[in-house]
């Protein structure tokens, strides 16, 4: 009723022309939800009846997930909204961290956010008890069934579990193009050693015309340095160990302490090595100014770098129409360990969090961590692009061969996985000191000991 | 015959007046002609104009040459593509058409409510008399010193309780609780410009505040209206704080600026799409300063300075 009166005032303040617009885009946007529904709409609700029928109700969802990644997300809503009978509302914002703070302390907290920190979720559990709600029954139910124990935990705030995980990115990976591997002979290194080996390797057979094993960019407006932290933690999981780091991203372990200076010294050898970076970009201080979106595009586009260490959602940012799988254009290996058997994963997800504890909302968060949803979302995400650690995920409905490596490397239990560090940390060092001062070791090559210090000095008490 | 005695003067007190800023003006084209200083103007406006300059040409390059090599490489290869405009004008699931309506709806209310409510408020400080009415006009004067970003929260608290929250309503309001101290302010002194004979001459006649109102003094504020309608209108078309923070991302609401903030997409990978997006938003503004542009010469003064 208010979207008619709306309009009538569009109409009355605009004029005609523009409110035949209003009235051809409105009708177009409903057609494009209804012809772009996934297969299965109708096909099997056996799996929804524990929802019950909620016809009328809806459900607001506030996520960081925006165009174009979002229409994967309102479609795989689907099945739910066919089965049960709610409606589902979705919006998506770029200044969802800042957003969502502003909606809560004006009490107009959306039914469901994405959160993709486990820090922010503390933060809100912390400033705002009375509004987050528990996870329901349900949800834990499915999160205990599907993943590994380690992702409920990130969920949990003080013994409460609050939220499911949702999606999932693997950030140990290194980019590289399949060919120019094959031209020069080069194999897929297996350990840490064998990795600086082929570093070597590729400034001895091409370092004179120009080219460097590796490119690298962690420009990102205000989070530049992140990619750089990346680095760090996934060196530091393979150096240290899961326990040190996960003492380390709990506050125990001190950035001053040897164990991170000595992952520090490890990154250093790559990132700090004018021979290794940065290859078709500039010298060593290039890294600090070039954005990370554009950092591995050297690969491609000149040759003149051969391996970039990036998460599995760089894929996003190869330009139109290139081929991303094993024979490809450009494809993506495990960032090696110290030894081959030791494969830890670095990697990064949303969460889920309820703010009503209505029913509907407590039915569609125990969807979202169903095997139902994560494979609605596969299908709905035709060009990939999305994995989840879920374990109830059927492989082959993922469609790009990134996403099923994965989605491998997720779902193989034997091996630790740990959460992206600075996620966890608290937001003074997590998007924060841990951002700049890795910056300033780079751009300013600061000392490896007063980075680290600097660090630990931001830490709240 | 009241009317002639102040006469007298006043024509003496302006033509001085005039006489001087003419001298002045002189002086000052005659300075400003000089081919030195016409090179320096010249300058200054390439200088200016490159960075808008190199954005157009940006805008239309092929993604993978825009991630990879300046704006400036164009000169010695170039290529065109309509891509980015096409991606900018249907690539997302709502059509760009929306969000320039939402910017309308938004913008169009919120340059008519506050003026209408100035002009009025104006009115009543300038030419009625009532108690209190100095302290009250410093009261809406100094309110401006109130900075935006400190009520945000106080009024999305009350928007929902109001259950306003994510409506039209919220940005109109919130617009115009933002313009009126400065439009209550030029408005004012604009209209205390006008010579209290004219308002004194119609009263003589037998019109009411309202027959002034409109008859006398309207037709003699169009260039200030004007001016501060161009001002506000450019605020708010271009506003994206105070739309995202009180209209949300919902897209029956959210303006123009909204969408062009997601435009680089959820890690920024689609950041080559940001020069057209500019170029397309900057459309409504251009053509909304260069059809008023004639009054806002005229009217970028009126009220400023009390003479």
């Amino acid at each position: 009723m208010t979207s008619i009166r709306r309009r009538s005032v569009a109409t009355l303040a605009t004029g005609m022309a523009v409110a035949l617009t209003l009235a051809a885009c409105g009708g177009g946007d409903s057609d494009n939800n209804n012809a772009e529904e996934p297969g299965g709409g109708d096909a099997d609700c056996t799996a929804y009846e524990k929802y019950g029928d909620l016809s009328g109700t809806t459900v607001s969802v506030y996520t960081s997930i925006i165009a174009p990644e979002d229409q994967p997300h309102i479609d795989s809503y689907k099945p739910f909204e066919d089965c049960t009978g709610a409606t589902i509302n979705y919006e998506g914002s770029k200044e969802f961290e800042a957003q969502l703070l502003v909606k809560l302390q004006a009490g107009s907290a959306p039914d469901i956010a994405y959160i993709p920190q486990p820090g922010l979720l503390k933060t809100i559990v912390e400033s705002y008890p009375d509004q987050i709600v528990e996870a329901s029954a349900g949800t834990m139910a499915n999160v205990e069934q599907y993943y590994a124990a380690s992702w409920k935990e990130y969920g949990t705030v003080e013994d409460t579990f609050y939220a499911a995980p949702l999606g999932a990115n693997v950030k140990s990976f290194v980019w590289y193009s399949p060919q120019m591997f094959n031209d020069a002979g080069y194999e897929i290194p297996q350990t840490w050693d064998e990795l600086l080996a082929l570093s070597d390797q590729i400034v001895a057979d091409h370092g004179a015309e120009g080219v460097k094993p590796w490119c690298a960019g962690i420009g990102s407006g205000d989070a530049t340095g992140w990619p750089a932290t990346d680095w760090l933690e996934d060196v530091m999981l393979r150096t240290a160990g899961f326990e040190s780091y996960d003492a380390w991203s709990k506050g125990e372990l001190k950035f001053s302490d040897p164990e991170v200076q000595a992952a520090l010294t490890e990154v250093g050898k790559i990132l700090k090595n004018p021979d290794y970076v940065n290859g078709g970009l500039g010298d060593v201080s290039s890294i600090a100014t070039t954005e990370f979106q554009d950092a591995g595009l050297p690969i491609l586009e000149t040759g003149l770098c051969y391996m970039h260490r990036q998460a599995s959602f760089y894929a996003a940012n190869w330009p139109e129409g290139t081929d991303v799988s094993p024979e490809g254009d450009v494809f993506a290996f495990y960032f090696p360990g110290v030894s081959e058997d030791a494969r830890p994963i670095l990697g990064g997800g949303e969460f889920v969090a309820a703010f009503s504890d209505r029913p509907e909302v407590a039915a569609f968060q125990e969807f979202l961590a169903s095997p139902e949803w994560a494979n609605a979302k596969a299908i709905a995400t035709p060009n990939g692009g999305w994995v989840t650690a879920n374990s109830g995920l059927d492989p082959n409905n993922l469609v790009s061969e990134i996403d099923k490596l994965s989605f491998q490397l997720l779902s193989d239990t034997s091996q630790e996985f740990g959460f992206d560090a600075s996620d966890l940390m608290p937001a003074a060092v997590g998007q924060g000191a841990f951002w700049t001062e890795m910056t300033a070791w780079i751009a300013e090559d600061k000392a490896d000991d007063a980075v680290l210090t600097a660090i630990d000095a931001a830490w709240p008490n | 015959m009241s009317t002639s005695t102040p006469q007298a003067p006043i024509p003496a007190t302006p033509g001085k007046l005039v006489d001087r800023l003419d001298a002045r003006a002189g002086r000052t084209r005659s300075t400003l002609s000089t081919k030195l200083a016409s090179g320096f103007a010249l300058l200054i406006a390439v200088v200016w104009t490159i960075p808008t300059f190199g954005l157009l040409i940006t805008s239309f390059r092929p993604d993978g040459e825009i991630k990879t090599s300046g704006w400036w490489t164009w000169f010695t290869s170039p290529s065109i593509t309509l891509e980015n405009y096409a991606e900018v004008l249907t690539g997302s699931r709502f059509q760009l058409s929306t969000f320039f309506v939402n910017s309308f709806v938004i913008t169009i209310p919120s340059v008519v409510i506050p003026i209408t409510l100035a002009l009025l408020a104006a009115y009543a400080f300038a030419w009625i008399d009532f108690k209190g009415r100095n302290i009250l006009f410093v009261a809406v004067f100094a309110l401006q010193v109130v900075p935006i970003q400190v009520t945000l929260i106080p009024l999305l608290t009350q928007y929902v309780k109001w259950g306003l929250n994510q409506t039209f309503w919220t940005v109109w309001l919130s617009h115009s609780i933002f313009a009126l101290p400065l439009a209550i302010f030029l408005l004012h002194n604009f209209m205390k410009d006008i010579p209290r004979e004219l308002v004194e001459a119609a009263r003589v006649d037998g019109a009411g505040h309202v027959k002034i109102f409109f008859r006398v003094l309207l037709p003699l504020l169009v260039p200030a209206i004007a001016s501060f309608a161009i001002f506000q209108f450019l605020w708010v078309w271009n506003d994206l704080l105070v739309a995202l923070t009180f209209a949300g991302g919902q897209q029956n609401v959210a303006p123009l600026t909204v969408r062009l903030a997601d435009l680089a997409g959820t890690r920024g990978q689609d950041w080559y799409l940001l020069a057209a997006g500019a170029f397309v938003s900057m459309v409504v503004p251009v053509i909304v300063f260069l059809a008023l542009q004639r009054y806002f010469v005229r009217g970028l003064l009126a009220g400023s300075v009390k003479g």
